[in-house]
């Protein structure tokens, strides 16, 4: 679009399963009859010939041949709508037209503003009492979330989220949490087609305050300021940032279970390492919610036990290289790895980072990299140029280890763990929304 | 009668969407520079070669030349300086 801006008539070339999407971030831009066309997905792994026969082909959207669409796209005069592009304001009441519970129970659903679990209707009443879980008034703008990085920013006021708030079952005791993940800019329905989710820790006075559960079944379903909480996250991020509606604002291949709600809290009391937050910077007496955005794999382990080395390595090597770990111990490995002499976090992210390898081929193999990391390697980037230089079959490190992440939480009745994919990607003060 | 309830509206604000032009079209391709933008997902470069090798086979008389962005997702200024500089038209794909 900004090359038609700068005067160069241009046709964008999408795969078929995108064509709402691209069509809908066209008309966003203001710019509804951008030309595309469209051929077949899928074009990863296809062969020359397969492409070339997508080429001469017909462009499955429109029925009309490939080609043409592109050549008419470069060559078609522009009629008026084209000139002038498309200008409108879009609006969204503060109230929704009076129903009865059954029919706005429906009406939710059917416009794909529920999680499809039971939602608590955000009646005036209810959003009222919510919003005295804050002292922000609520027309405060808490921020801005969208569901890519090429779709646009929508904005939202502490009473949109507190509508989302009571939609989730949340308490007004936990509102400031939940306004605090909102103002990360993180948000939870990423249209990506990687699926991802976030998991969100949560440390500092708030867990006790509000009774966050980091003891048995801390990771859920157990606890309900930590399940609510966390399903907060996931609704209001789908409908403060314009939706998240498989095929046009949401394209995630599977869907991640961790996108219905992942909030724990750390069990800073009984880890035998600095709480997470205080290693970023914050006090032990604040209250912070951590981001990360992930959720793709999720490995398990015990120990430490006489081989863990080996269990470890094994568990680094197979994670995907695009989404580092986020290691979630249970207090019981946590004193376990201490005992072993790695008395902080920092040292056992450290053996992770220098145990965390691939054959170069492997790491270049995997597509995400390949497309994302690349072209900063070309450019000469580190550490991705000197991981683009190793032979193929030498080992590389895929991990710095500003990528890891180490969490205590769990009820001591095994010494487990948990490595699940998760880059950190917001933290933000809690208390600043109380 | 059911009871009827007034809710509150679940969604944020949209941002004001403002009209864009699209540039002027060419009358034809012959003699003129189109580039053909390979957006680096995966396989994509294979499907300009195709799409480079479709032109100089049916249409030899345009130029026909592949650019890469620095970095994906990114708007790479420099590069569309490069298109805008001596281009008369690109084709971007194959992706989002």
């Amino acid at each position: 679009m900004a090359l038609e801006q700068d005067g160069v008539p241009t046709v964008s070339v999408h795969t078929d399963v995108f064509a709402r999407l691209a069509r809908a971030t066209a008309r966003a831009n203001g710019m509804p009859k951008l030309r595309q066309a469209f051929v077949p997905q899928p074009v990863v792994d296809r062969s020359p010939a397969d492409l070339r026969a997508y080429i001469d082909g017909t462009d499955p959207v429109s029925k009309r041949p490939v080609m043409r669409e592109v050549i008419e796209g470069l060559t078609r005069a522009l009629d008026e709508e084209d000139v002038q592009g498309l200008s409108f304001e879009r609006t969204t009441p503060r109230l929704i037209e009076p129903d009865t519970e059954e029919g706005l129970q429906r009406l939710f659903e059917e416009n794909r503003w529920t999680d499809f679990l039971p939602i608590a209707l955000p009646t005036e009443a209810r959003v009222e009492a919510m919003l005295k879980g804050t002292s922000h008034p609520p027309d405060t703008v808490v921020g801005r979330l969208r569901p890519a990085a090429f779709r646009e920013f929508w904005e939202f006021t502490v009473e949109k989220v507190a509508v989302n708030a009571v939609m989730a079952g949340a308490r007004p005791e936990y509102f400031p949490v939940i306004l605090a993940l909102a103002a990360s800019g993180v948000t939870a329905r990423s249209s990506s087609t990687n699926s991802f989710a976030t998991m969100s820790v949560v440390n500092g006075p708030i867990r006790g305050e509000i009774g966050m559960n980091s003891g048995i079944g801390a990771m859920g379903p157990y606890n309900h300021a930590n399940a609510t909480i966390g399903r907060a996250y996931g609704l209001l991020s789908q409908n403060l940032q314009g939706g998240s509606v498989p095929g046009d604002t949401y394209m995630g291949s599977l869907g991640n279970w961790y996108a219905y709600t992942a909030v724990i809290a750390e069990a800073e009391e009984r880890s035998p390492w600095q709480p997470l937050h205080v290693q970023k910077g914050f006090k032990p007496t604040d209250s912070v919610a951590t981001v990360f955005f992930g959720g793709w794999y999720t490995h398990a382990g015990y120990g430490p036990r006489a081989t863990w080395q080996e269990k470890m390595r094994r568990s680094l090597s197979a994670v995907e290289q695009y989404s580092p770990p986020l290691l979630v111990l249970d207090p019981i490995a946590a004193r376990g790895f201490a005992r072993l002499g790695f008395d902080t976090k920092e040292k056992l992210i450290a053996w992770c980072t220098d145990n965390a390898r691939l054959p170069a081929r492997e790491y270049w193999d995997n597509q995400w990299i390949q497309y994302l990391m690349r072209p900063r390697a070309v450019a000469g980037v580190e550490p991705f140029a000197s991981r683009f230089k190793a032979k193929p079959d030498e080992p590389i490190p895929i991990f710095e280890a500003e990528d890891i992440n180490v969490v205590v939480a769990g009820g001591e009745t095994q010494g487990a763990w948990k490595m699940i994919s998760g880059a950190l990607r917001g933290i933000v003060s809690i208390d600043a929304w109380r | 009668m059911a009871e009827r309830l007034t809710v509150h509206d679940p969604r944020g604000y949209p941002p004001k969407v403002v009209g864009r032009r699209l540039a002027p079209r060419l009358e034809g391709l012959d003699g003129r520079t189109i580039y053909l933008v390979d957006c680096l997902f995966d396989n994509s470069d294979v499907f300009m070669a195709q799409l480079s090798q479709w032109f100089a086979e049916h249409l030899p008389a345009a130029h026909v030349r592949t650019i890469q962005p620095r970095e994906t997702w990114a708007d790479d200024a420099e590069m569309r300086a490069r298109i805008t500089a001596d281009g008369h038209a690109a084709v971007l794909g194959v992706g989002l």
